[in-house]
């Protein structure tokens, strides 16, 4: 079973990657063939803030339980969310820096992706500090829940500051979805195979850091 | 009791500030300091008040990421937090160093606010509402250095730490205040700045009724 | 008369994967009194941490009960009363001024309280210096006045964690005293490596055993 979904992930991303790259998209004003990075870029910022609420989700269970399982959950998101959003804001930039001139122009989306890799920073520098792992576990846990009632704010916040050039997310302001099926098609793919291959690397990941505190006899 | 533990705590904090005036003369010095330096980079060049609010509330947020973390983590280095929890519940504590924090705030930002409109020429149109967005960025400013407080007083390289978990935190809220604080100087109509005035208080609301659920986590060993 | 109680069920404590003791059980009720022995960092303080709910166990439980009901561990501080060497009250703030914060947070009224510091003041001859703060008394004073703080508030359970560090014969022989009145009342738990405090508790208990 777990062999299957392994390849079907591979299956799957290869395909977006092909599929994506390879096949015409319609002629969308002002973004043409660059739209082809929404198939990356969307998926890489919608698990970077996934795993950031699953972090916190875990922590509250940690807060709750006090099993140390928790801790390592939630640390083992935050680390794989760390990754995607420097590949959210990697693939952003490289596309800003097409459409906009620049890599990095302070747009509200792209303070907001600093933002959260701000907090992840904050979350690991914290961890890094505290010695002794209940305590780590303990704050670490606070921390990232204080860290995630503040982050709606920004809903709020942002348009109300300047307004965005970044493209809609999926849906334009109408409402309607623009893309034609076979993009929606690569779209909706992407979007899951890259989440399946985030949880895939998140249950790796855990097993990897159960082993290690294993050795260290932190749990049995 | 739980208002009158508060206050105990809080009375306690003030009278042993008064009496070390540890955060305080230090505290002062920083803001001496920032003023000065804001004056030098300045010079005689007239700015606008865009850049001079953003000045203004840099020089706040260092000043509170430099002194608020002192209340708790003086209980840490003195080992008198033990003696703490042994004599009353965890709620009196949070609120009575909130309370400390936000006395010792609002004493530096009136320093700090005297300074920078005597040296920068700083023209504020609209007093009032100034003032209203100044105290809601205040307490929402307090409210979360206080929790941060409480974290980085458990962790290694204290210093260092509380600015940088601090700032996230705070972004949403900077990004605010320095907004409303730049429209009121400009003499923006205060109910024109309702929008940025929810948004400071729900701040306030939330990081504030978060900090009462959670801190009962930090302050047990 | 109030009749307290203290079991601990196989609790374990454990750091960094390093097990301080492990399957430690006991029970006590009013009138009971225990040391603990243990050489320098073999967890005595631990324990206590854990037993006045300071700290949490990886596993097992501490119960508290007051006339037969559970207390919620929220509320134990109100039942204890600690003298550590990790405890230290205000140094900027005078003796009797400390004694005043602490008696206060824990709801004594204004005349009882007055009378009950001054009496503790004088039974330990601290009285004259009570308006000075901490910082000028001497270690041994100090130890004192955590004595007092430990006990104004006569607690259930009374713990001493190394009472007699920098105590001289006068401050060892109130120790002697308070430990002699809590037995009569609550229960007391000593944790020594002293021998000569072994006697002023009925049971002993070595943390080795529990390793």
């Amino acid at each position: 079973m777990n062999k299957f979904i392994t390849y079907l992930i591979f299956i799957i991303i290869s395909a977006v990657i092909i599929l994506g790259l390879a096949l015409p998209i319609p002629d969308i004003p002002a973004l043409g063939d660059k739209a082809r990075v929404l198939y990356f870029h969307v998926p890489m910022s919608w698990i970077s803030v996934l795993a950031f609420f699953m972090s916190m989700w875990y922590s509250i269970r940690y807060l709750k339980t006090r099993d140390i399982n928790y801790d390592i959950k939630s640390f083992s998101s935050a680390q794989l969310g760390f990754l995607f959003c420097i590949l959210a804001t990697a693939t952003g930039s490289l596309w800003a820096k097409f459409s906009w001139g620049s890599f990095w122009n302070w747009d509200p989306r792209q303070t907001s992706i600093f933002i959260l890799l701000l907090i992840y920073g904050a979350y690991f520098a914290l961890r890094s500090a505290i010695e002794s792992e209940d305590q780590r576990a303990k704050l670490s846990s606070v921390y990232a829940i204080i860290a995630a009632v503040t982050v709606p704010f920004f809903v709020f916040i942002m348009p109300r500051i300047v307004e965005s050039l970044h493209p809609d997310p999926i849906i334009n302001t109408q409402g309607k979805i623009n893309m034609d099926s076979s993009m929606l098609t690569i779209f909706i793919s992407s979007l899951v195979g890259f989440t399946m291959f985030y949880l895939w690397m998140l249950n790796l990941k855990i097993r990897i850091e159960k082993l290690i505190y294993k050795k260290l006899s932190l749990i049995e | 009791m739980l208002l009158k533990n508060s206050f105990l705590v809080f009375k306690k904090d003030l009278s042993s500030e008064l009496r070390t005036r540890y955060v305080i003369n230090s505290l002062l010095m920083f803001v001496l300091v920032t003023i000065s330096i804001i004056k030098f980079a300045l010079g005689d060049e007239k700015v606008d008040n865009e850049i001079l609010t953003g000045l203004l509330w840099i020089a706040i947020f260092f000043t509170s990421v430099s002194g608020l973390s002192r209340t708790f983590v003086k209980e840490e280095e003195k080992e008198t937090s033990t003696a703490l929890k042994l004599s009353t519940g965890t709620d009196s504590v949070i609120i009575g160093k909130l309370f400390f924090n936000l006395i010792l705030t609002f004493a530096l930002n009136l320093l700090i606010l005297i300074l920078f409109i005597l040296i920068t020429e700083y023209q504020i149109k609209n007093l009032s509402g100034f003032l209203v967005v100044i105290v809601l960025g205040n307490l929402g400013l307090v409210s979360a250095s206080t929790i941060i407080a409480a974290i980085i007083s458990k962790a290694n390289s204290k210093g260092t730490l509380y600015p940088v978990l601090s700032f996230p935190i705070l972004l949403p809220l900077l990004i605010t205040v320095i907004n409303a604080t730049k429209l009121a100087s400009l003499g923006v109509e205060t109910d024109k700045l309702f929008g940025e005035i929810q948004i400071l208080v729900s701040y306030f609301v939330v990081v504030t009724v978060t900090s009462l659920m959670l801190f009962k986590f930090i302050w047990e060993d | 008369m109030k009749s307290i109680e203290l079991s601990a069920e196989n609790i374990s404590k454990s750091y960094s994967g390093k097990i301080i003791f492990k399957n430690f059980s006991i029970n006590l009720k009013s009138g009971d009194s225990v040391s603990i022995l243990g050489r320098n960092g073999s967890g005595k303080s631990t324990l206590i941490k854990l037993l006045t709910g300071l700290i949490a166990s990886n596993k097992g439980k501490v119960i508290l009960k007051v006339n037969g009901s559970t207390v919620p561990q929220n509320l134990w501080y109100s039942q204890i009363g600690l003298i550590s060497p990790y405890l230290n009250l205000y140094d900027e703030l005078t003796g009797i001024e400390n004694l005043e914060f602490f008696c206060s947070l824990r709801n004594n009224s204004r005349d009882d309280m007055k009378e009950k510091i001054d009496f503790y003041l004088n039974k330990v001859s601290l009285f004259d210096k009570r308006n000075e703060p901490l910082k000028n008394y001497s270690s041994g004073m100090k130890q004192k006045l955590k004595l007092i703080f430990a006990i104004i508030n006569e607690p259930g359970i009374l713990y001493m964690d190394e009472p007699r560090s920098n105590l001289d014969a006068e401050g060892i022989d109130i120790i002697c005293q308070t430990a002699e009145e809590q037995k009569k009342n609550g229960i007391l738990i000593v944790a020594t490596n002293d021998t000569d405090d072994i006697q002023l508790c009925e049971k002993s208990i070595n943390i080795e055993d529990y390793k």
